[in-house]
């Protein structure tokens, strides 16, 4: 019993992941059932994972500018821009994709720092840097393709967009064994990690994950990705774009997490005069967000343009927007600080499913423009009236903690106003305003 | 002529575990100015916010009396309503309106809801003729000093048939020609009529303009002197202000001190916006090693700045000076550069400047020196935990555990995780800014306990703060600081709290 309570406390406290998590499931099975099973078909699977894996780039870099309390509204354009570059690179002065490639996330870099001198070392707000690099990269794409789409890509290039990995059994067998190797093997490696994390967590005395919780999330995350293993393999096998994505994930996670670059990101994000007090650099850190979306903009690009096997003057348009509300519904704070890369991959696929089921059904843009709009509005809503924050706590969070008293032996008052202080708040000499 | 305009009776103000105001009695006279004085944090600006109701009716308890009449204001609105104005001491102008804009903003001269500009500007103008400020009503109010700013919401204040008129602080950011004028007006205003009440710690304009002082200490009015009564007198004041015994505890200290780790020369500061104004001028100090050195001074004396100016000149403009660790000269140019020279600074201010409160205990802890965690490229999460868990207890911070996010911690936990931040980064000076400020006696304790051990440990420790029986208690010389000067250094065994405020009050040429 008090192991139920227990979990169902924590589950509280987590309730804007869990929340985000769930509702994906709930939209995948809305949607499975609306479409008569045809969203979960191997073949649907596999085109909604290559669908939006640009967008899921995007969102990686996205989430990262906002956790650090910017935005960047230029990403589409930046794709769209790189995809005309790769079109002159490869088609008209026909580089080898391996040149061309890094060439592509060179001039990618380069608009990152672009905007990002004029973000970090100007001061001009990311807002404008941004909403200016959207006309500017939407303008130098139509110069570049004058108005005219480049086309065919060769193959190699057109892998990066729409192919698989080989198939090892040679075509003879019903399931890709490769894939299944890969999912298996990333299967046990994620519980592998899930294990090891309890035990530093229970051996260095931090708040760890109750047991039952614990288990039922790791069973169900393997369960998932078993499954998408298998829907994966009985179709054309894993998407190079796949693998792709993955590395970014892990790379990302990884950096965000445990990187020195990565905390500094969430401290500007929290606490800009903090973190400027506490030596960080703030501007170089920055300016290196800028960059490293312009690069992640660029692949997106890439992958964009080798999917569409044609650079197009309106290529990207409207990019920004999704991978923003993908930031923004997997958690990530309006005023920075918080955020992950998973939860918006996580946002980037309910984007994604809520897409393409809709597109199944037959639904207009209309109609879809107005449900990924009401989608976006009440997950930042959810966030809002949940402020799992600090200062503020949910209601839910107050049920569970007065029946859970233990694990809370200091209860701090909300808007608490500092003791000494109230008189001395407005005394305060004020101190230098940036 | 002594008929009271407005009688305070019995006013108790509590906040979340402190009694900021405790059965406060304050009696003005019409056509008076009354001055209130107190130090740092005794409760003056509570006060004023009780009467001019910021803090509604019911949020206290006692007695109002305007005019022989009861009030009980629910917000500043009514207050203004009865002729009670307050200008806090951080103006509340809107720097890209006009002047007359802001005069006339929230209660516009309008007919039919359309602004009647020329009424506006003609009247503004008056207004401004009243106060003695030859500016253009249309100019924007960015575009003028800080010293007529002040002038101007006198005139709004004047545009709202002002009865009562309280000033916070109000020459604390002029200059000293703009605060004589200033003061002259108050005393011509009084020729009219006009009560004031006016909020200072500069002794020698109170002795100047005010008929009539209020000592408030600790959240208790201790007395009112009346110039018919007999002189006000400085020491008078200081004797009141102070005069209170040095009961609370502070550890035994047997301080050993040894060579001069850090020297500030010749320091001159220049306020960031305002290039004409020296917020620190030519300041010297030097700290010891073992040495816990004092900072005394009046808000407004430039201390904060002082430090933070020193500290990666993250105050200010224009600064000039040297500093000097172990008798070499070193750059503090940036924060980075003050780190790795050893030198860190808690601010006084540390929801605003000193941690991240929406990230955990480990992560605050680890931030100034994330590059000590990092083996192969990557920060050790595992040493970040056991560090953390280290501090956690040494400096007993009560939290459930290190991943506990700051922002739901009490105020002395918050400041524990401060100090240990900069403990972390191993410094060999730390600047500690009002270290016990919004913090309970208990954890104060606590705090005076941390410095201690820290100078035991042969780090130079340079304490800022306003409660002078807190820099008795803990440091061993301590230097006073006015108007940006260095007016005093003085060894703990002759200091005392009338010594030090009078170098405090000293105002030097």
């Amino acid at each position: 019993m008090s192991a139920l309570r227990e979990s169902l406390g924590f589950l509280a406290s987590r309730l804007r992941q869990v929340g985000i998590f769930v509702a994906l499931i709930l939209i995948v099975l809305l949607f499975q059932g609306l479409t008569g099973g045809i969203l979960l078909q191997p073949q649907n699977v596999s085109n909604l994972v290559v669908q939006n894996s640009y967008i899921l780039i995007l969102a990686i870099g996205m989430v990262m500018v906002i956790i650090a309390g910017h935005i960047d509204l230029s990403v589409g354009s930046v794709a769209g821009f790189i995809g005309a570059v790769a079109g002159v690179f490869i088609v008209h002065w026909g580089w080898a994709w391996w040149i061309a490639i890094p060439a592509c996330l060179l001039v990618g870099a380069l608009v990152g720092a672009w905007q990002g001198y004029w973000i970090a070392y100007v001061g001009i707000p990311a807002f404008i840097v941004t909403l200016a690099g959207m006309l500017i990269f939407r303008g130098l794409t139509l110069i570049t393709l004058k108005n005219q789409q480049i086309t065919p890509f060769p193959d190699e290039l057109r892998a990066l967009g729409g192919g698989f990995l080989p198939d090892i059994s040679g075509g003879t067998s019903v399931l890709e064994w490769l894939t299944v190797i890969l999912g298996v093997t990333a299967t046990f490696a994620l519980i592998f990690q899930g294990f090891k994390e309890r035990r530093s967590q229970k051996k260095f005395d931090l708040e760890a994950e109750p047991r039952v919780w614990f288990i039922t999330k790791t069973a169900f995350i393997a369960l998932l990705m078993l499954a998408i293993t298998f829907l994966l393999a009985s179709y054309r096998g894993t998407p190079i774009v796949l693998i792709v994505l993955a590395v970014l994930v892990i790379v990302y996670t990884a950096l965000m997490n445990n990187s020195v670059f990565g905390r500094h990101t969430y401290a500007i994000g929290g606490n800009l005069h903090a973190a400027e007090l506490s030596g960080v650099k703030t501007k170089a850190v920055t300016f290196r967000l800028f960059v490293n979306m312009g690069v992640l903009a660029a692949l997106a690009g890439l992958v964009f343009t080798a999917r569409l096997n044609s650079a197009q003057p309106a290529g990207g348009t409207g990019f920004e927007l999704d991978a923003i509300a993908a930031a923004f519904i997997g958690g990530a704070a309006v005023t920075g600080g918080i955020g992950t890369v998973a939860g918006a991959m996580i946002g980037g696929l309910i984007m994604g499913v809520l897409n393409n089921g809709m597109s199944i059904l037959g639904l207009g843009t209309d109609y879809q423009q107005l449900i990924k709009g009401l989608v976006l509005l009440l997950a930042v809503a959810f966030d809002i009236f949940n402020k799992n924050r600090a200062g503020g706590e949910s209601v839910f969070i107050k049920f569970f903690r007065s029946s859970n008293t233990p694990s809370t032996p200091e209860q701090p008052k909300k808007d608490r106003l500092e003791p000494a202080g109230a008189a001395s708040t407005t005394e305060r000499t004020s101190v230098t305003q940036k | 002529m002594n008929t009271p305009i407005l009688q305070m009776r019995g006013i108790t103000k509590t906040f979340p575990g402190v009694k900021a105001l405790q059965d406060v009695t304050l009696d003005v006279n019409r056509g008076e100015v009354h001055a209130i004085c107190g130090e740092n944090g005794a409760g003056k600006s509570t006060l004023m916010k009780v009467l001019s109701g910021v803090y509604p009716d019911s949020s206290f308890d006692g007695d109002i009396l305007f005019e022989n009449e009861p009030c009980s204001f629910a917000s500043i609105t009514d207050s203004e309503k009865r002729g009670i104005v307050i200008i806090h001491q951080e103006l509340a102008l809107s720097p890209y309106l006009s002047i007359a804009e802001n005069i006339y903003l929230g209660n516009e001269l309008s007919s039919k809801g359309w602004v009647d500009w020329r009424k506006t500007n003609l009247e503004a103008a008056k207004l401004l003729a009243r106060v003695g400020l030859s500016e253009n009503p249309a100019t924007p109010v960015q575009h003028i000093s800080v010293g007529k700013q002040q002038l101007v919401e006198i005139a709004k204040a004047l545009s709202k048939q002002v009865k009562l008129l309280i000033l916070d602080e109000p020459t604390a950011a002029l200059n000293d020609e703009d605060s004589s004028h200033l003061l002259d007006l108050i005393l011509h205003l009084k020729g009219q009529g006009v009560t004031s009440i006016i909020i200072s710690h500069k002794l020698n304009e109170i002795r100047k303009v005010a008929d009539a002082v209020t000592i408030i200490r600790d959240g208790q009015s201790i007395e009112t002197l009346r110039l018919n009564d007999g002189e006000i007198t400085q020491e008078r004041i200081i004797r009141s202000m102070v005069g209170r015994d040095l009961a609370s505890l502070y550890p035994d200290r047997n301080p050993t001190i040894g060579e001069e780790v850090l020297r500030i020369e010749n320091w001159s500061v220049r306020h960031p916006q305002d290039h004409t104004r020296m917020v620190v001028s030519n300041a010297s100090l030097n700290v010891r090693k073992g040495e816990v050195v004092g900072l005394a001074g009046l808000m407004g004396a430039g201390r904060t700045e002082l430090a933070m100016s020193v500290f990666g000149r993250t105050y200010g403009q224009a600064v000039t000076g040297k500093v000097y660790k172990y008798g070499k000269e070193i750059n503090t140019g940036s924060v980075s550069a003050a780190i790795n020279h050893g030198i860190a600074y808690a601010t006084e201010d540390r929801k605003h400047y000193g941690l991240n409160l929406i990230e955990d205990i480990k992560r605050n802890i680890s931030l100034a020196a994330l590059p000590k965690l990092v083996t192969k490229g990557w920060v050790d999460k595992n040493k970040e935990t056991v560090v953390a868990n280290g501090y956690r207890k040494s400096m007993n911070i009560k939290a459930p555990s290190v991943a506990a996010v700051t922002g739901k911690l009490s105020g002395g936990n918050q400041q524990k995780v401060v100090l240990s931040k900069w403990m972390f980064s191993d410094p060999d000076v730390l600047i500690l800014d009002e270290p016990t400020r919004g913090i309970d006696v208990g954890a104060k304790f606590e705090i005076y306990t941390i410095i201690a051990k820290l100078a035991a440990e042969g780090k130079a420790v340079i304490v800022i703060s306003s409660e002078l029986p807190e820099l008795l208690g803990i440091c061993d010389r301590i230097y006073t600081l006015s108007a940006g000067h260095i007016t005093g250094e003085v060894p703990i065994a002759e200091a005392t709290q009338e010594s030090l405020m009078h170098f405090m009050t000293q105002e030097k040429e």
